[in-house]
């Protein structure tokens, strides 16, 4: 259980002040908890209250709609594995069961080892691919008992880790947009100037 | 427009109504305000449409789709929720086509999917708005054979309200009503999708102080109130109509019953005071009036200490200790402190009684923590009033502990911009997070704060902008009246428009005052009688439902005017520590047991339902002094309490219009006129050296405190947060001590030992502690005569 670092308590200061309301940055700052703790503990969302301005139930109700942030740890590596339609067709299903198997698990939960945690997923909008999972939103395409092996030993062996962070990191480079760059956080109500990459055309007579 | 004979013409012309808006509901026209929804239009226009998420006094969400109904605005009939479209000309709304109901009882069907249907084992069965309108709108049976969800059954989401989820159809109301309305936004819909559900953070319960208003609102069962649950089938409650007078905005309730028991109060909507909510203190108090502690029968002081005896026995001997009293000191050596806590006719009969039988002028309803009693005869606001003006100026406690529903309706005001909040305050309060400006002063200094604000231009351009309203009381019990009355006076020079209403918190304080409980001339406060008393010049001291050593700020002084006093005779309902040191001690009739009326701050008459036999051979207050009055010798021509009503309509000015036929025929209620009180003198206010004493003492009320009513209610009692002494969080460094220790708090004629709490809504220098907590001792500090307290923090 954690609450923000120092560190990311200044990133977090940064993505408020891109919004107009801080309210607003709820979403990417419970992306930033997630990055820090692999899930979103209790304490980071009781401090993203802190920083927005909301309740911790109010910060619970929002984050919690959401498939992606996880609330329980879960391994550094989070394997999807599509179960829609395309995919049962072409050995979905199979391909889940190999899994189970080859990690000792059930879909739905973590190896003891917290480095892998299995779940179903639906569609992908891989379709062409089938069958497709993805390892912490990462795609593989057209996977093969085989070629399922084979990605499990080379994650376990740490031989993909420059393509694939561990679970909660959305990209590993961080945007940092200069405040003169930026659009300006004006609330809709106050904005007097339309935003800088924008042209308004003059209003008929 | 004056409208004369000779222009008859003009006058028959038709005037547009610029907010009328003609529609056709079930073929009849009809004609609806702008603005006004199509629900309400239709209820209006006699066509109720079934509806479960809709809610008169929060905003439309659209949730649970039961509002279907079918309407033409022009292109072809449409299934629209009537909860989310205000009507517009010519609209044609069908509430009960073939259409409309089809959709409504799908509806119902679906909610029914996943519901028990436990209405014999349900509180809300017999009162459900489900039940109800699945019989009225639903499709009698359902081709839904799947097994229904099931949830661990109930879980608490805070010490008085359970949730059972399986019951609950998402209507929004309780979690709306959280945010929106109390403004404690501690349950939310979470895991939105197939399990949405309410629930609250872990280990951060929905402790709203207005938390009860959600079990009523529910449209189902899913929420219920602890003291209520299990306790009794609606159909088996009997209600009368009533005015909670646990504080002083008199929200409106129905008092409900069953075979002579107690069981709920429910809000009722008035629209000028509560519009429907209660605070849960006001709600759940009723379990105090049926506490087994309540007193039975007249107590009389032996040797032995209290002795139950007769009313007859009783009141020979309160009489002998009066003609005594008046024998030995004469009649200004008999004082009688209280009534606020009863009704118009107790504090009225109380009032006759002092005043003209025993002839002192030493009569007051106050203890010590109110304000002059001039502040009734400025100009008065309402409440409505106040949330409508364009700056409410706040020079007050904090009304989310003292007066919650005002909270609300101020509140209200301010989220909603009609109002802006200016604020003087000694620490952060409840509406200090929807103030425009919130000006913190040092105690004893507000009325320099005062005139620094009103002097900025930016101030005054608000000031300007329209209304303004004034609430005025004690934000602080460790300081005189003087530093908050200067700068009321202040206030009201600058603004001589400005309305005022009064913060003052006892139920019926304002009505007390007004019929009469105050001094006469030459005669004491509140404070003033203490003083004589400790200083052994009051004969008698009567204390009419009052409890100086609880709630006199200056403990010292309420304990030694006590000791003091030669004789003292109490009317309670409870033993308190003041009733324990009495000679006598008349059983009250408590709330819901007796009838009258009672008075809130805004001057607003209204009556109180006597809804159960009284406890014991109890009497109301009225009728104990209309008894004493006939003994001295004096028929006050009181046989039941329509007389004493009526007398005051016909003796009390400002009340001639308080009639019982105009009771029986206003539904809010009727307004007192305000009546005139000497002019509020200009008090000095002289602070002293603090010396080593660094430390400013704020002493404020929380809702739940030691007080008799809330310690006698078992689910309010250990609401109470209990003691400490809190700081600002960089001062803590300044004590050398740590948070969670116990220290010294002293002046230099007490000290006590608290924990010491950080609180940044404490200012620097100041200390907070809150009244009547256990082990917070603090009245010992505080000292009646001092303009403030600075205290002395030392760690142990
Ligand atoms: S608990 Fe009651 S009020 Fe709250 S959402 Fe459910 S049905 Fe509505
Ligand atoms: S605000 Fe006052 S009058 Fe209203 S319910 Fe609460 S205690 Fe009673
Ligand atoms: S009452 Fe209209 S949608 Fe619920």
């Amino acid at each position: 259980m954690s609450r923000l670092t120092e560190d990311n308590v200044r990133v977090a200061h940064e993505i408020i002040s891109r919004y107009p309301r801080p309210r607003s940055a709820t979403i990417p700052l419970l992306h930033l908890a997630q990055q820090q703790d692999g899930y979103v503990t209790n304490d980071a969302i009781r401090h993203i209250g802190e920083l927005v301005g909301a309740t911790s139930a109010e910060v619970l109700g929002t984050a919690t709609f959401y498939e992606m942030f996880k609330f329980e740890p879960v391994g550094k590596y989070l394997v999807n594995i599509c179960r829609t339609m395309s995919c049962a067709l072409m050995g979905g299903e199979e391909l889940m069961h190999h899994a189970e198997h080859r990690l000792g698990i059930k879909a739905g939960s973590t190896t003891p080892d917290g480095m892998f945690t299995l779940e179903h997923a639906e569609c992908q909008a891989a379709c062409t691919e089938a069958p497709t999972l993805q390892v912490n939103y990462r795609y593989r395409f057209r996977v093969t008992p085989e070629t399922f092996d084979a990605l499990i030993d080379d994650l376990a062996a740490g031989r993909l880790d420059s393509e694939i962070p561990a679970h909660g990191t959305v990209a590993r480079i961080r945007q940092h947009i200069p405040a003169e760059r930026g659009v300006g956080a004006v609330p809709p109500e106050d904005a007097t100037n339309a935003p800088s990459w924008m042209t308004v055309a003059e209003a008929p007579k | 427009m004056t409208t004369t004979e000779s222009n008859d013409v003009e006058a028959a012309e038709v005037v547009v109504d610029p907010n009328a808006v003609s529609v056709t509901i079930n073929g009849k026209q009809f004609t609806a305000r702008k603005g006004d929804l199509i629900i309400k239009a239709a209820e209006n226009a006699g066509a109720y449409i079934p509806h479960f998420c809709y809610h008169d006094r929060m905003s439309s969400v659209g949730m649970c789709r039961m509002c279907l109904v079918e309407v033409d605005t022009g292109r072809g009939p449409q299934l629209m929720p009537s909860c989310m479209f205000p009507v517009a000309p010519g609209m044609v709304v069908e509430t009960e086509s073939p259409a409309s109901k089809a959709a409504q009882e799908g509806i119902i069907e679906l909610l029914l999917a996943n519901h028990p249907l436990d209405c014999p084992v349900c509180d809300k069965g017999g009162e459900c708005p489900l039940q109800d309108q699945s019989f009225s709108h639903g499709p009698g049976e359902s081709r839904y054979i799947e097994e229904k969800r099931h949830y661990e059954k109930p879980i608490a989401v805070s010490e008085l309200v359970l949730l059972d989820r399986e019951r609950c159809i998402l209507c929004d109301r309780c979690t709306r009503f959280a945010d929106e309305v109390a403004g404690d936004a501690l349950i939310q819909f979470t895991s939105r999708g197939n399990t949405t559900q309410v629930a609250t953070f872990p280990d951060e319960p929905f402790s709203s102080y207005f938390s009860g208003n959600t079990v009523q609102i529910c449209p189902v069962g899913a929420l219920t109130a602890k003291p209520y649950r299990f306790k009794a089938r609606p159909w088996d409650l009997q209600e009368a109509e009533s005015t909670c007078t646990t504080c002083s905005v008199g929200c409106r309730t129905a008092v409900q019953s069953s075979r002579d028991e107690l069981l709920r109060y429910q809000g009722v909507d008035s629209d000028p005071v509560n519009w429907g909510w209660l605070c849960d203190k006001g709600r759940f108090s009723f379990e105090g009036v049926k506490s087994d502690d309540r007193l039975t029968t007249p107590l009389v002081r032996t040797a032995n200490g209290h002795e139950s005896t007769s009313w007859n026995s009783a009141n020979a001997g309160a009489v002998r200790m009066i003609t005594d009293a008046i024998a030995a000191g004469g009649a200004s050596s008999v004082a009688v402190l209280g009534g606020a806590r009863g009704s118009n006719e107790d504090a009225f009969a109380w009032a006759r009684l002092a005043h003209d039988v025993i002839g002192t002028p030493n009569v007051s309803a106050q203890l010590g923590d109110g304000l002059p009693v001039g502040v009734l005869g400025m100009n008065r606001a309402t409440i409505d009033q106040a949330s409508s003006a364009a700056t409410i100026i706040l020079l007050a406690p904090d009304l989310k502990e003292e007066l919650p529903v005002l909270y609300l309706r101020l509140r209200d005001a301010a989220v909603k911009n009609r109002s802006r909040i200016i604020e003087f305050a000694p620490k952060a309060t409840g509406l200090t997070r929807y103030a425009w400006r919130t000006v913190f002063y040092e105690p004893g200094t507000q009325a320099d704060a005062v005139s620094a604000t009103l002097a900025q231009p930016e101030i005054a351009a608000q000031l300007a902008k329209g209304e303004v309203v004034i609430v005025a009381g004690r934000a602080n019990l460790a300081e005189s009246s003087a530093g908050t009355t200067a700068a009321l006076l202040a206030l009201s020079a600058a603004l001589p428009e400005a309305k005022v209403l009064p913060a003052l918190r006892r139920g019926n304080v304002v009505g007390a005052i007004s019929v009469g409980m105050r001094r006469g001339k030459g005669g004491l406060d509140s404070t003033g009688i203490l003083n004589a008393a400790a200083a052994g010049k009051i004969e008698c001291l009567i204390l009419v439902g009052a409890d100086p050593i609880a709630d006199v700020p200056d403990a010292d002084l309420a304990r030694r005017a006590l000791a003091g006093a030669r004789r003292i005779i109490a009317v309670d309902t409870f033993i308190t520590d003041s009733s324990r040191l009495a000679d006598v001690v008349f059983p009250a009739a408590a709330y819901a047991e007796k009838a009258g009326t009672t008075t809130n701050i805004e001057g607003r008459v209204t009556t109180l339902a006597h809804k159960v036999t009284v406890t014991g051979t109890s009497r109301p207050d009225w009728m104990v002094a209309a008894e004493l009055a006939q003994l001295l010798g004096t028929d006050l021509g009181f046989g039941c309490v329509d007389d004493v009503t009526a007398a005051i309509a016909a003796a009390v000015d400002g009340f001639e219009e308080v009639t019982a036929e105009a009771l029986e025929a206003a539904a809010n209620g009727v307004l007192a006129g305000v009546a005139s009180f000497d002019a509020i003198a200009t008090p000095t206010v002289v602070l002293g050296d603090r010396n080593s004493y660094n430390f400013r003492l704020v002493v404020s009320r929380k809702l739940y405190d030691q007080a008799v009513g809330t310690a006698h209610s078992p689910s309010l009692a250990k609401l109470a947060a209990g003691g400490a002494v809190f700081v600002h969080p960089l001062d803590i460094a300044r004590i050398g001590s740590a948070i969670g220790a116990d220290v010294k708090v002293s002046t230099p004629k007490a000290t006590i030992v608290l924990s010491l709490a950080a609180d940044d809504s404490v200012q620097r220098g100041t200390a907070w502690v809150p009244f009547n907590q256990t082990g917070a001792k603090i009245g010992e500090l505080i000292d009646a005569a001092a303009a403030v307290t600075d205290v002395r923090i030392e760690s142990l």
